[in-house]
């Protein structure tokens, strides 16, 4: 085969392609490198260091554990510091009940916040989707405008609304509907509000990007065949938002989980997170080893959901819409 | 006796004064906003009637659809189904389906699951579900598809499913819009007949709406020609097209040529008319008119003759110039220049592989047609 087409096209032009095609498969390659470059740089390799650090132990210097790997003792002392590693950091975090509660807790508290968000996001995404197309777009920036305000000010903004004196006790009081002001702030209700309203846009975007896809006569043909307006959501356009439901769903549970300035702020001393206990291992007790130990858990943790996320995107994919 | 065209079946209710209409619309009128989308509209429709609504899009007839499905409310005027005013039934309640332009398959579900929607809905036991299902699947030949997913189909075969899924409920009646507006040309003409086969086997009746005169000529018992949300004729498709009853309506369907003249005489049987050119012809009574008003003769390219010398035995002939011919293998079209200036659209069939008379461009020719070729419009 190869034969006949060089002694038909003649050997300098056959040449040509073959460059060509080596150029563009270099070229391609070097694409697809570069996300895998920034995966290393920015996750794995942080990641390493994380991992290491875990398996250290606490010490009262700069850094503060030990080993600390590096070649000050030349190359035999990096290698002497690879049996000073271990997994104790590890076994202490499943003796002692404080962390196993911080994650069940923080998981607890992260999918009723997420099961809130959806439940507050769906509405809204459904009437932005059937909303008339020409305010659509300024629906759109509405949901995206509170990003402009800095996180960690429009959580503080919900200390003043919260705290007893605050202005939702001030106003219920003075419209008499209550005699006591309501505690709220400093409580898990606090929590779950702040949680709902921060990652709101995350749920909102991908459920509303799928159901404005969705073609409306769908609704009418189920319609026509006789299926009620509320069994027609159920049958219809529900199952055909879920891949967006899970995108949103994953989108407000995975950082939920980890979640430390809402619980720091809104959640005051007495509520127990994940995230709030490593702030205070790393910076209270100056413990990296076990804070950063408490950290691969968490990532440990997260993978699930993210994997699962990443099953359900391509499964979307495969779908073809 | 003379009829017009040919009369398919043996089946017209609408000229019995007796017969029981099936679906009515009465006065019926439908805005939205300032624009009014059908105006004041009558119409009524028989059982076991394929019924198409023809016209150009924007002219109201899927509004008229929407509205006899349940999707919208006449602003004023009730439409009937089988003697029972429609008006607040919700769609999910009315004994009638809908085959979307769109097909508007449920992406998440199989072939099957898409047909047994709406009997699920209607609550019949699984066996029997089961039973019609596959009876349908029969019907469309998509025996071998039923687990495939709509996206997994070609346009064709999605237009069976969406078709299986309208009828598979045995609905009162069938409404269809633009149902092969999607396909192409040749699958198009093939399942017109299959659609027109399915209507007489199962006994349904059957409303179209299409912008397609050829699809609607094909498949219907009677056409509708709407325009700007009014009704412009309810006829036969050889009524339509050999008897229109407007100007719009012969311009609408098919080519036609149109005499603009004035009624010089009108005798027992004929009348005679005075061009505006000063032509002279004589047409048979069609319409009632009166000697010197403003009349229109339309007449259909293929009921003219072209010939190279005068034709002894002719009524009507004018002469002019062979302006442009197109040949388009089963049949040959002139355009004629007459000496008045207005141009002439003939049709000849090729009926045979050589002619006697060849005509090429600008040969002098004649145009000949019978008194009872064409027909005479006031309107």
């Amino acid at each position: 085969m190869s034969n006949i087409a060089i002694t038909d096209a003649g050997p300098s032009t056959a040449a040509k392609p073959m460059l060509t095609r080596l150029a563009t498969g270099f070229v391609s390659r070097l694409v697809i490198i570069v996300p895998y470059l920034w995966l290393l740089f920015f996750f794995f390799i942080p990641f390493i260091i994380v991992f290491k650090i875990s398996l250290s132990q606490s010490a009262i210097a700069m850094p503060p554990y030990t080993p600390v790997l590096d070649f000050t003792d030349g190359i035999s002392g990096f290698f002497a510091g690879f049996r000073e590693l271990s997994f104790d950091n590890y076994v202490w975090l499943t003796q002692d009940a404080l962390y196993v509660k911080a994650y069940v807790t923080s998981v607890i508290i992260a999918a009723i916040s997420t099961i809130l968000t959806l439940l507050v996001g769906f509405p809204i995404a459904y009437g932005m989707a059937r909303a008339p197309a020409t305010i659509r777009p300024t629906l759109l920036m509405l949901v995206i405008l509170p990003f402009w305000t800095s996180f960690l000010i429009r959580v503080y903004a919900w200390i003043g609304i919260l705290k007893p004196e605050g202005l939702l006790n001030q106003l219920l009081l003075s419209l008499n509907i209550i005699d006591q002001p309501l505690i709220i702030l400093n409580t898990y209700t606090a929590i779950f509000i702040g949680i709902v309203y921060s990652y709101l846009p995350f749920m909102v975007l991908p459920l509303y990007s799928s159901l404005e896809k969705m073609d409306y006569t769908l609704i009418e043909a189920a319609k026509d065949l006789g299926c009620p307006p509320t069994a027609a959501f159920w049958k219809i356009t529900f199952p055909l938002s879920l891949p967006g439901v899970i995108a949103g769903c994953l989108l407000v549970f995975i950082p939920a989980v980890g979640e430390f300035v809402i619980p720091d702020l809104l959640g005051g001393s007495q509520t127990l997170m994940i995230g709030k206990t490593l702030w205070n291992e790393f910076f209270s007790n100056r413990d990296w080893p076990v804070s950063s130990a408490v950290a691969v858990i968490l990532l440990l943790l997260l993978i699930v959901p993210i994997m699962l996320f990443q099953q359900a995107q391509a499964r979307a994919q495969e779908e073809g819409k | 006796m003379k009829s017009l065209g040919s009369i398919r079946r043996d089946f017209a209710p609408w000229t019995d004064p007796n017969a029981k209409p099936y679906i009515q619309f009465e006065n019926v009128t439908k805005k939205f906003g300032d624009f009014t989308a059908v105006n004041n509209l009558s119409l009524t429709i028989f059982e076991r009637e394929f019924f198409a609504l023809l016209g150009a899009s924007g002219c109201g007839k899927s509004t008229l659809l929407r509205m006899l499905a349940g999707f919208e409310e006449p602003t004023a005027g009730r439409i009937l189904l089988d003697g029972q005013d429609l008006r607040g039934i919700p769609p999910y309640r009315r004994p009638v389906n809908m085959m979307f332009q769109s097909y508007a398959l449920f992406p998440h579900m199989s072939v099957e699951k898409n047909i047994a929607f709406g009997l699920k809905q209607e609550g019949m036991p699984a066996p029997d579900i089961e039973k019609r299902v596959a009876e349908m699947l029969k019907l469309v030949k998509l025996e071998q598809f039923a687990k495939r997913k709509p996206h997994q189909l070609s346009g064709g075969q999605r237009q069976r499913v969406a078709l299986a899924r309208s009828v598979a409920k045995r609905p009162k009646v069938l409404l269809l819009d633009e149902p092969l507006g999607a396909l192409d040309k040749k699958l198009r003409e093939e399942t017109q007949f299959e659609l027109m086969d399915l209507q007489q086997n199962l006994g349904l009746t059957f409303v179209v709406v299409t912008h397609d005169q050829e699809e609607a000529m094909t498949m219907a018992d009677r056409i509708a020609i709407i325009d700007k949300g009014e009704v412009m004729q309810v006829a036969t498709p050889a009524e339509v097209y050999e008897a229109p009853s407007s100007r719009f309506v012969a311009h609408f369907v098919g080519n036609v040529n149109m005499f603009e003249g004035k009624v010089a005489e009108r005798a027992a049987n004929t009348t005679r008319i005075t061009g505006s050119t000063g032509a002279q012809i004589v047409v048979e009574n069609s319409t009632d008119t009166k000697a010197g008003s403003d009349i229109v003769f339309a007449i259909r390219p293929e009921k003219i003759k072209v010939s190279s010398k005068k034709p002894a035995d002719a009524v009507n002939a004018l002469e002019g110039e062979v302006y442009d011919i197109a040949y388009l293998g089963d049949m040959t079209v002139y355009h004629v220049r007459l000496d008045d200036g207005q141009i002439i659209r003939a049709s000849a069939l090729n009926a045979a592989r050589v002619t006697e008379d060849p005509l090429t461009w600008n040969d002098r020719a004649w145009v000949s047609f019978r008194p009872d070729a064409g027909v005479v419009l006031t309107r």
